[in-house]
C-alpha cells in the first residue's frame, strides 16, 4: 500500500479485510508492518530498510479505538489526565517557562496545577462537567466517545486516527455522534484519518479519500470526485454502486453492455480504456409508453414524450422487489440470456411511489449518459 | 463426646501452625514468581510460549511424588547441589521446614502462574495499545492498567495457591519428611494418625482443613463476583 496524504480530513474506505485497519495500526505503531516506510511530517516513524521503528509512545499519534479503550479502572478525569501526563509538547514548553521559578518542588507543583487546569479545560470543552468522577462503565456511549477524544486531544497528537468509530452504533446514535465528532474536531489543526467500510460515514467526514482493496490503494482523490468517478469496479462497489456489466467499446460513441444486453450511445467521446460499466441504482429515469388510459403515448415523469423506445434504456422487466421504509428496490432482469443471473437494482425514493402505485411500473428505464461509470 | 474432648485437650496443634506458616510463605513466593512468569510469557512469541508454558505448568499435572523425586534429586545432601548448599551455607533442605516451603512452592506455583496469565489475557488488548499510543511506558501500562483490571483474577489465583500450598502432601512428605513439630503438616498428620487407626483425631484435622478450604472458596467467590457483574445466568 502506497500513498501520501496532506489533507486535513482524510477517509480510507475499504471492505472488511482490505487492510485499512492494519494501515492505521501500522501508523500508530501498535502493529509492525513486514516492510515499507511510514513518514509523518519530517519524522520517519518506520523504515524496514533503515531498521527504524519508533515506539508508539514517541510517535505522537492519537488513536480512537472502536470500543474507545477507556481505562475501566480510572475515572473520566483520570483517563484524561493520562493524556496530559505523558504529553510531550506543552510539558516541554512548561519546563522552559518555569526554569526561573525556584526549586524542583515548586516547579513540580506549578506543573501539577497546570495539568489540573488543562484537565478542567478539557472536561468543560468536551461537555463532561459533572461526570469527572464517574467510571467509564457508568456513562453512556456518547459520553465515552467524548472522554476518549478528550484524552487524545489532551495529548496534542500530530495526527488523529479514527478506527471505524461508528460501526458498532445504531442508526440514530450514529448520526448524532457523527455530528458531535465533527464539532469536537473543528478546532483541531492536524490531520485526521478515518477508516471505515461505510460510504456514508466517509462521504460525510472526509475531504480527501482513499479507496483500498486487497491491500492496495485503488483510488485516491478529492472525496466528491472519487465518488463521481471511482475508476475501478471494487472502488465503485465501495462507493455504493450496485449495477455492473462487462462492456465492449464499439467505437467512440457506442458501447455494448454485455451483461445488460443493451447498447449505449453517447454524445461525448467514450474514454479509451475501460472494460466495465457501472450504474447507480437510484439514477434510472422511468419512462412510460402508455398514458393513464393504457394507450401507448410515451411520456416520462419529466413530461417529455417519446413514442418509441427511448435511447439508452433497458426494458423494465421487474422480477422481484423489496419494500423498505424509505425506499423500494426493484430487481430487473437484463435483456440478455447470457448473463449469469445478475439482476439490475433500481432504487426508488419515496417521491416516486405515488406515480408507480397509480400508473404501474414504467416500460423502460433510461440510463442517462452523465451517470454512467466507466470502470476497469 | 467425652473422647472428643480429651482429644481436643491433648491435641498437638503444631501441624496447623506449620501448615499455615508453610502456606503463607509459599504463597508469598508463588505470588511474585507466578506474577513475573505470567507477565513475561505474555510478551513471548508463540513457539517459545508453548514450551515454557509447558515447563511452568508441569508441576500441576505431575503426581506430587514425581515432583518430590526430582526435588530430592536436586537437594539431597549426597547430590552436587544439595552438597554445595550444605557445605557452603549450611542450608539443609531435606528433612527441614525449608523443604516444606520448597515443595509447597513448586507444587502450588502453576496455580498462581496460570491464574495470573488468564487474568492478564482477559485484559482488552486495546487498553494496552491505547496506553502505548498515549505515551505511557510499558511499565506504567502494566501497573496502572493491566494489574488493576486483572485484579480479581490475580486475587483468586492467590487464594487458590494458598489453599493448594496449605494441603500439599506428596512432595512434602518426600522432601521434608514428617518430623513432629518441625515438618509435620496437617495432611501428613492425618495420614499418620489414620495409620494408627486413630480416626477421631484424623476427623478433627479433616474438619479443620474443610473449614479452611471452604473459607478460601467463599472468599474467591466474593472477590470474583465483583468482576462478574456482566456474566449472565445460563
Amino acid at each position: 500500500m502506497n500513498f501520501e496524504l496532506d489533507g486535513r480530513r482524510v477517509g480510507i474506505l475499504g471492505a472488511s479485510g482490505s487492510g485499512k485497519s492494519m494501515t492505521l495500526r501500522s501508523i500508530a505503531g501498535i502493529l509492525t508492518p513486514d516492510e515499507g516506510h511510514i513518514v509523518l511530517g519530517d519524522r520517519v516513524l518506520f523504515d524496514s530498510s533503515g531498521h527504524i521503528n519508533l515506539r508508539p509512545q514517541v510517535r505522537n499519534v492519537g488513536y480512537l479505538f472502536q470500543n474507545y479503550a477507556l481505562f475501566p479502572n480510572m475515572t473520566v478525569r483520570e483517563n484524561i489526565m493520562v493524556g496530559l501526563e505523558t504529553q510531550r509538547r506543552s510539558v516541554g514548553s512548561l519546563k522552559e517557562n518555569n526554569k526561573s521559578a525556584g526549586g524542583l518542588f515548586s516547579r513540580r507543583k506549578v506543573f501539577k496545577e497546570e495539568k489540573n487546569r488543562r484537565a478542567d479545560e478539557m472536561i468543560e470543552k468536551f461537555k463532561l462537567t459533572g461526570l469527572e468522577d464517574r467510571l467509564p462503565r457508568q456513562i453512556s456511549g456518547g459520553q465515552q466517545q467524548r472522554v476518549a477524544l478528550a484524552r487524545i486531544m489532551a495529548y496534542s497528537p500530530d495526527v488523529i486516527l479514527l478506527d471505524e468509530p461508528f460501526s458498532a452504533l445504531d442508526w440514530f446514535l450514529k448520526d448524532r455522534m457523527q455530528l458531535e465528532l465533527t464539532e469536537m474536531l473543528k478546532d483541531y489543526e492536524g490531520m485526521v484519518i478515518m477508516v471505515s467500510h461505510d460510504r456514508d460515514e466517509i462521504y460525510r467526514f472526509s475531504e480527501e479519500l482513499l479507496i483500498v482493496d486487497e491491500g492496495k490503494v485503488v483510488k485516491r482523490g478529492e472525496t466528491r470526485s472519487v465518488f463521481a468517478d471511482p475508476g475501478t469496479r471494487a472502488a465503485a462497489a465501495l462507493t455504493g454502486c450496485k449495477n455492473f456489466s462487462r462492456a465492449e467499446r464499439l467505437d467512440d460513441h457506442h458501447v455494448k453492455a454485455l451483461d445488460w444486453g443493451i447498447t449505449i450511445e453517447t454524445e461525448r467521446v467514450l474514454p479509451g480504456k475501460f472494460n466495465h460499466l457501472g450504474f447507480r441504482a437510484h439514477q434510472f429515469q422511468p419512462v412510460y409508453l402508455r398514458d393513464e388510459t393504457g394507450e401507448v403515448q410515451g411520456k416520462d415523469v419529466l413530461g417529455q414524450t417519446s413514442a418509441t423506445r427511448p435511447g439508452n434504456s433497458i426494458r423494465c422487466n421487474v422480477i422481484s422487489e423489496a419494500r423498505l421504509q424509505f425506499e423500494r428496490n426493484y430487481y430487473i432482469k437484463p435483456e440478455t440470456e447470457s448473463a449469469d443471473g445478475t439482476l439490475l437494482t433500481w432504487l426508488v425514493q419515496r417521491e416516486l411511489w405515488p406515480e408507480i402505485d397509480e400508473r404501474g411500473l414504467p416500460d423502460y428505464l433510461v440510463l442517462p449518459e452523465k451517470d454512467l461509470l466507466y470502470l476497469l | 463426646m467425652e473422647e472428643l474432648g480429651i482429644i481436643l485437650q491433648n491435641l498437638d496443634w503444631s501441624p496447623l501452625w506449620i501448615s499455615l506458616k508453610t502456606g503463607v510463605v509459599a504463597t508469598f513466593f508463588c505470588f511474585f514468581l507466578g506474577f513475573f512468569a505470567a507477565s513475561k510469557i505474555m510478551r513471548a512469541g508463540s513457539g517459545l510460549k508453548a514450551v515454557i508454558d509447558g515447563i511452568l505448568t508441569l508441576p500441576m499435572v505431575l503426581p506430587p511424588t514425581v515432583a518430590g523425586f526430582f526435588l530430592l534429586l536436586l537437594f539431597s545432601k549426597r547430590r552436587p547441589m544439595g552438597m554445595f548448599l550444605y557445605d557452603q551455607f549450611g542450608i539443609k533442605v531435606v528433612q527441614s521446614w525449608l523443604g516444606c516451603i520448597i515443595a509447597a512452592t513448586v507444587i502450588a506455583f502453576p496455580l498462581m502462574y496460570r491464574n495470573a496469565r488468564a487474568a492478564f489475557e482477559q485484559v482488552d488488548i486495546n487498553l494496552i495499545y491505547a496506553g502505548r499510543t498515549l505515551g505511557m511506558s510499558d511499565m506504567k501500562i502494566f501497573w496502572r492498567i493491566v494489574v488493576p483490571n486483572a485484579g480479581p483474577g490475580i486475587a483468586s489465583g492467590t487464594i487458590l495457591t494458598f489453599a493448594r500450598a496449605l494441603g500439599e502432601y506428596g512432595a512434602t512428605s518426600m522432601l521434608a519428611g514428617n518430623i513432629p513439630g518441625k515438618t509435620a503438616t496437617i495432611s501428613q498428620r492425618i495420614a499418620m494418625v489414620i495409620q494408627d487407626q486413630n480416626y477421631l483425631t484424623a476427623g478433627v484435622w479433616v474438619a479443620i482443613v474443610l473449614l479452611i478450604a471452604f473459607a478460601a472458596i467463599v472468599l474467591i467467590n466474593v472477590i470474583s463476583s465483583r468482576s462478574m457483574k456482566n456474566v449472565e445466568r445460563w
